[in-house]
């Protein structure tokens, strides 16, 4: 399966040419970009692991790609996504995110359900991967 | 008009109390040297007297009886700090090109109103005046709320930015659909809509506003089966789901059991209608905001009392009191679909629910600079009519900060329903992408639906079907001052 976190994941994966157009976007509106990786893609998994901070100060998107390169040399087999904060008030958060790179398979989640009282369900997601420790997932 | 009635005709001293009727013009409810504090709640109305009628007596009155006037002078009145709590008209201009219509501009001191409640707001502004006789019409255009009295109201239990990040979903609009048929579907069949729905590709599901507990569908039963077709959603996707589950009923306490099963169940929302009533709807978001739930308001009813001009209160009213009763998500109109909605009044409602502080904006619709002070801010909703054919307006209008929702455009599909929803989310990230590489969306819409449907067979076959289907109607409610082009100096 295909995890379709993000806001392009039901697109074709994107080229570097069509990352950097997003992260010339991002850095348009004054946001800083961050990557971030993983190798638990639960859907409420908030805290990815931060590829160094997100980058105020880097105002090119050239530079901003080579951090990708870099990411994607350390983590190539997990899930990276990019981030883009917005500082403003009354936003403070993310404005934008979505993957930029993914493991080649992806065995998706298990649904588990454990019958409560009277109709209820306990439902339970689980990733396939996540019974293998941490770093040997994919 | 004659300009010449500008000035105040307020009867001084024991001259006013004296018994009998007297002019509401000339009992200090016309005040045209008043000028509104910053701790004043202004209303804008719009006022039609009967023929023979002064437009300023009228406004006077519309002043008198949203206050403290009753048809004749009381003595009472001073035992009270009595010109305080009277609401003062302070200013009536004739309405453009609308003869025999005019704006009455009306400031309440703030000890008129009990904090953080829009039922005591609303008895006042419009609890009496709009049965009024000698006015033919009369209608509510529009409320500036001070800071003083929009912090006495928590606002929306989650807002927009919390919601984005409960649910992990940034940089585009959201995604629904409410489920169709309306009415009919057993639990076991709504829940199968539901679970191709979000399984395509939706973020949420909806229920209409129409189904509460019918004998076709009792609401514990739609719930388990809704329940489990979001949960199976996300792990068949990796990505969070929700379903608004209606928990409108007859009473509160059947609200809250209500409510309270969705919570048990694991739901992330629940929605609630209009015409469960202000206090209500109130009591929802106090609940909401304690238990983590966003809250999806459906503004079941609004019609009857919003679409015509002349008459009924303005839903960019309706809109402001519903951001500070504190519901998460409200319907504002979709421009392009079946419903009502101007672009340019729609996009003042949409201002009014995303903004931080709104500008005057008398082409919106919008008469006075209001700051919201931090209340967070209410996603709104577009819904009705709508289709994927439509993706680059629909962005280009609403923006990102919304939820689109496609119902008959998801379920009708002639793939079935978990491809028109996978059709929905492919058209929307493609144009929220070619948007942000610089295309200009408005020119090449089409083509880029089109370049994305080579390589996806559901939105071809989407587009082939609805790719041309237009709702082309006269609008009615729509703002009565157009940009006028001056010379700049």
């Amino acid at each position: 399966m295909r995890i379709t976190q993000g806001c392009f994941s039901f697109l074709p994966d994107l080229t570097d040419e069509q990352i950097s157009a997003q992260v010339q976007y991002c850095l348009d509106h004054g946001w800083a970009v961050s990557f971030e990786y993983t190798d638990d893609p639960h859907p409420r998994n908030t805290y990815w692991e931060m590829w160094g901070h997100p980058m105020f100060d880097i105002r090119d998107a050239k530079a901003i790609m080579g951090e990708l390169k870099e990411c994607r040399l350390m983590h190539g087999e997990c899930y990276i996504r990019l981030c883009a904060f917005d500082s403003t008030h009354t936003w403070e958060s993310l404005r934008m995110s979505f993957i930029v790179q993914r493991p080649a398979d992806e065995p998706g989640f298990m649904l588990t359900r454990q019958e409560a009282g009277g109709r209820n369900i306990r439902y339970e997601t689980r990733a396939y991967v996540a019974e293998k420790p941490a770093g040997a997932r994919y | 008009m004659d300009t010449s009635v500008f000035e105040s005709t307020t009867v001084k001293g024991q001259d006013r109390y004296r018994a009998g009727v007297m002019q509401y013009r000339k009992m200090g409810y016309w005040e045209p040297d008043y000028e509104p504090k910053i701790t004043d709640v202004i209303a804008l109305f719009r006022v039609t007297p009967q023929d023979g009628v002064d437009p300023i007596e009228a406004s006077a009155a519309v002043a008198g009886e949203s206050s403290t006037a009753t048809w004749t002078v009381v003595w009472t009145d001073r035992l009270t700090a009595c010109e305080k709590y009277r609401a003062k008209c302070y200013r009536v201009d004739p309405v453009p090109n609308a003869p025999g219509s005019y704006f009455a501009y009306i400031a309440y001191d703030l000890d008129l109103f009990e904090p953080g409640s829009i039922a005591n707001l609303s008895a006042s502004i419009i609890g009496n005046v709009f049965g009024f006789k000698p006015l033919k019409a009369l209608r509510l255009e529009d409320m500036r709320m001070p800071v003083a009295y929009v912090k006495t109201f928590d606002g929306p239990a989650t807002g927009i930015v919390v919601e984005r990040e409960r649910l992990d979903k940034f940089g585009r609009p959201f995604l629904g659909a409410t489920v169709k048929p309306k009415l009919g579907l057993s639990g076991r069949n709504y829940g199968r809509v539901v679970y191709e729905a979000l399984k395509g590709g939706l973020d949420f599901t909806k229920d209409d506003e129409n189904i509460n507990s019918q004998p076709f569908m009792h609401w514990r039963d739609r719930y388990l089966y809704c329940m489990e077709a979001v949960n199976k959603a996300q792990a068949a996707t990796g990505e969070v789901k929700g379903t608004y589950l209606n928990v409108t009923a007859g009473t509160m306490e059947q609200m809250y059991e209500r409510a309270e099963f969705a919570k048990e169940l694991g739901s992330c929302i629940v929605m609630i209608d209009l015409v469960i009533g202000y206090t209500a709807i109130q009591s929802m978001s106090k609940w909401a905001r304690r238990n983590d739930m966003i809250l999806h308001l459906h503004r079941a009813g609004h019609g009857t009392y919003t679409r015509q001009k002349t008459h009924g209160v303005s839903f960019r009213v309706i809109a402001k009191w519903m951001r500070l009763a504190g519901v998460d998500h409200i319907h504002a109109g979709t421009v392009v679909g079946k419903l009502e909605g101007d672009p340019k009044t729609t996009a003042g409602f949409y201002d009014i629910l995303r903004e931080e502080k709104n500008a005057v904006q008398l082409e919106h619709g919008i008469f006075f600079e209001q700051d919201w002070a931090s209340t967070r801010k209410v996603l709104p909703v577009a819904s009705g009519g709508i289709h994927l054919g439509q993706m680059h307006e629909l962005l280009h209008l609403l923006k990102d900060d919304v939820v689109l929702q496609f119902g008959g455009g998801t379920i009708g599909h002639p793939l079935g329903i978990a491809a028109g929803a996978t059709a929905n989310r492919v058209a929307l990230e493609a144009m929220v992408l070619a948007r942000n590489e610089g295309r200009d969306i408005m020119a090449e819409g089409p083509e880029i639906l089109n370049q994305a449907g080579r390589t996806c067979l559901p939105l071809r076959q989407a587009l082939d079907t609805w790719g041309d289907v237009t709702f082309n109607y006269a609008s009615t409610d729509t703002p009565d001052f157009v940009p006028v082009a001056v010379a700049s100096y």
